[in-house]
């Protein structure tokens, strides 16, 4: 089943353009990474998908038309903005009692459940509680609905590595299922790398990659190759090099690993390394079309 | 390790039927305006508070009662009902006076906080439509609000009564002109009259004008709300010598020419007067040209607040 389906969408805040047309897909059960870099339009896409924007173009999530439905879609969808968004005024109780009221698919029993496991005090208000203990109530929260898609935009900004850690450990094993789906943007991209089913490249208001993880390890190879053979190496079209210490890694795009496991050390690319290669062949596209 | 992956999304299934998907729009609303008390807790604190400090001032002066009543019998009954009942008004209006300020710094908060701490992104992640949640904050003006200034003002008022009965009693001395120029539930009558048709309805569109200024402004709410007004005010005075504006903002915050007929006063015989006075009421414009503008500015900021984020 689709989850997310958006075709041409297209989003414009005066003369800048944050999302070009954009066709994007996803699945029932998979876990997507969105990776842009700053300003690229991840949350413009996440927002228009939460209906909490306004966009041009079809968008469809769960059946619904986000901006049109947003409150009946809140039914199936649970968000996480970014850390810092639980009202500071609220007590911890209040969250739950508040949640269980308004919440069909809210499980009070879940959530109580998953704070007895920390240390957050059920009278303490948010503003008393840290930056990670609030993390922590926010994903208690979110994991005791009952939701068919969660969408997390950088979920995990400004925590220490301990509870960035404990975060992804706990969606994973308390909350994920394949009958749910989850659309995650971080910049932390080597913390989601072993979590994520399918992966999504954004700049410029454009989806510049697009594969799923399986795909990504039969297709991308990396190898590390001595200073010797760089030139043969060269000539099998590498799409990135860059330099090690006495040697150069070179990433290939659909190469037979056997074939190249005579140049050197042969691996499947890290997202970052790979995200690295194509957004610097994006921007020498975009120079080479400006000249 | 597959009979595990299988088991989970079926039980998924299970308590997703179970669940019932809708929650009735009165929860919703008792859900949303129980989230303003928590918020906002001077809603009742601020009139109980004055309750208490106006109830210790007047415990006190209650040590003058038994010389003031022997010193207005003297008088005629208009005067004694000037110098008997005149504290009780003063509870009415104090209290009223103090919910009337709050329910204007409650409506230029209510929809420019949740902004301004990012926390609207929390509650738009909840199923609850931004008419219900304007509806609940505009609620708080429009029904929480006078219903507390009465339920206070009604507990006040008889617990003075009652301190006074007392104290006369104590020194020997008739209580029967205190209840006679103090006509409880002929004030509370007037007094929730008053409350129902001046401070929910004739004051509809100041509220709604704060909300909507509030799901507006990006700062400064409160000169927002106020100045636009005393400008559209001053131009009209410069261009055409005339204050057509002025008034009719003064007259909608004084209660307008409705408040005028309003039977405060203890004493005064109600039955016939307030059906009259009620009618008149119903019967102005300024009541309806007023609600419809309460409504126009409560349909702007649901509408707003669709398309707002934290700023």
């Amino acid at each position: 089943m689709t989850v997310i389906e958006a075709r041409g969408l297209h989003k414009a805040f005066g003369a800048t353009i944050a999302v070009d047309s954009v066709n994007l897909r996803v699945e029932e059960g998979r876990i997507l990474g969105l990776i842009g870099p700053n300003g690229a339009g991840k949350t413009t896409v996440l927002n228009a998908i939460l209906g909490l924007s306004p966009y041009q173009g079809e968008l469809n999530v769960l059946g619904r038309n986000p901006w049109a439905e947003r409150d009946q879609l809140m039914r199936d969808v649970s968000f996480i903005a970014d850390v810092a968004v639980l009202p500071r005024w609220i007590r911890v109780s209040q969250t739950l009692d508040y949640l269980a009221g308004v919440h069909p698919r809210f499980d009070r029993a879940k959530a109580e459940g998953f704070l007895a496991k920390t240390t957050i005090n059920r009278g303490s208000r948010v503003r008393e509680l840290s930056k990670g203990m609030v993390t922590q109530l926010h994903l208690a929260l979110v994991m005791s609905i009952d939701a068919r898609l969660l969408v997390l935009d950088e979920p995990t900004l400004g925590l220490d590595i301990l509870y960035r850690k404990q975060f992804y450990d706990s969606l994973l094993n308390d909350y994920f299922d394949r009958s749910r789906t989850i659309v995650v943007t971080t910049h932390q991209v080597e913390e989601i790398e072993h979590v994520l089913t399918d992966l999504m490249f954004i700049n410029r208001g454009r989806i510049v990659f697009d594969c799923s993880m399986e795909e990504l390890e039969s297709r991308y190879v990396e190898v590390t190759v001595h200073p010797e053979r760089v030139a043969a190496a060269r000539t099998l079209k590498p799409m990135h090099e860059r330099q090690g210490i006495g040697h150069n890694i070179l990433l290939f795009d659909h190469l037979d690993r056997q074939q190249l496991a005579g140049l050197g050390e042969v691996r499947t690319p890290r997202i970052a390394d790979l995200f690295v290669a194509v957004m610097g062949n994006y921007a020498g596209q975009a120079q080479g079309a400006a000249r | 390790m597959n009979t595990q992956s299988n088991a989970i999304p079926e039980s998924t299934l299970r308590s997703r039927v179970n669940t019932p998907a809708i929650i009735s729009a009165s929860q919703l609303m008792y859900w949303s305006v129980q989230r303003e008390l928590w918020e906002n807790r001077s809603i009742y604190i601020a009139p109980l508070a004055v309750a208490a400090l106006f109830l210790f001032g007047f415990t006190i002066s209650m040590i003058h009662l038994p010389g003031k009543m022997g010193a207005a019998l003297a008088l005629g009954p208009l005067h004694q009902h000037e110098v008997i009942a005149q504290p009780y008004d003063f509870a009415a209006l104090l209290i009223m006076a103090t919910t009337f300020i709050v329910g204007i710094f409650y409506c230029l908060e209510a929809l420019h906080g949740e902004r301004r701490d990012r926390s609207i992104l929390f509650w738009k992640s909840l199923p609850v439509s931004d008419l219900t949640t304007v509806l609940s904050k505009a609620s708080i003006p429009l029904v929480v609000l006078p219903l507390l200034t009465f339920a206070i003002t009604v507990a006040t008022q008889a617990i003075m009564l009652l301190l006074g009965t007392a104290v006369l009693l104590g020194s020997g001395l008739s209580v029967e002109t205190l209840w006679t120029q103090v006509p409880l539930f002929t004030m509370w009558l007037g007094l929730f009259y008053h409350l129902v048709t001046v401070h929910a309805l004739y004051y509809a569109p100041i509220f709604g004008w704060l909300l909507l200024v509030s799901s507006w402004a990006r700062r400064a709410a409160f000169l927002w709300a106020g100045l636009p007004l005393l400008a559209i005010a001053f131009v009209e005075k410069i261009a055409f010598n005339t204050s057509h504006v002025f008034a009719m903002l003064e007259s909608r915050i004084s209660g307008g020419p409705e408040a005028a007929a309003f039977p405060m006063p203890a004493g005064v015989p109600m039955d016939s007067m307030t059906h009259l006075a009620l009618l008149g009421f119903l019967a102005s414009p300024g009541l309806w040209i007023g609600l419809a503008m309460a409504a126009a500015f409560l349909a702007a900021a649901v509408r707003l607040r669709r398309y707002q984020g934290p700023i």
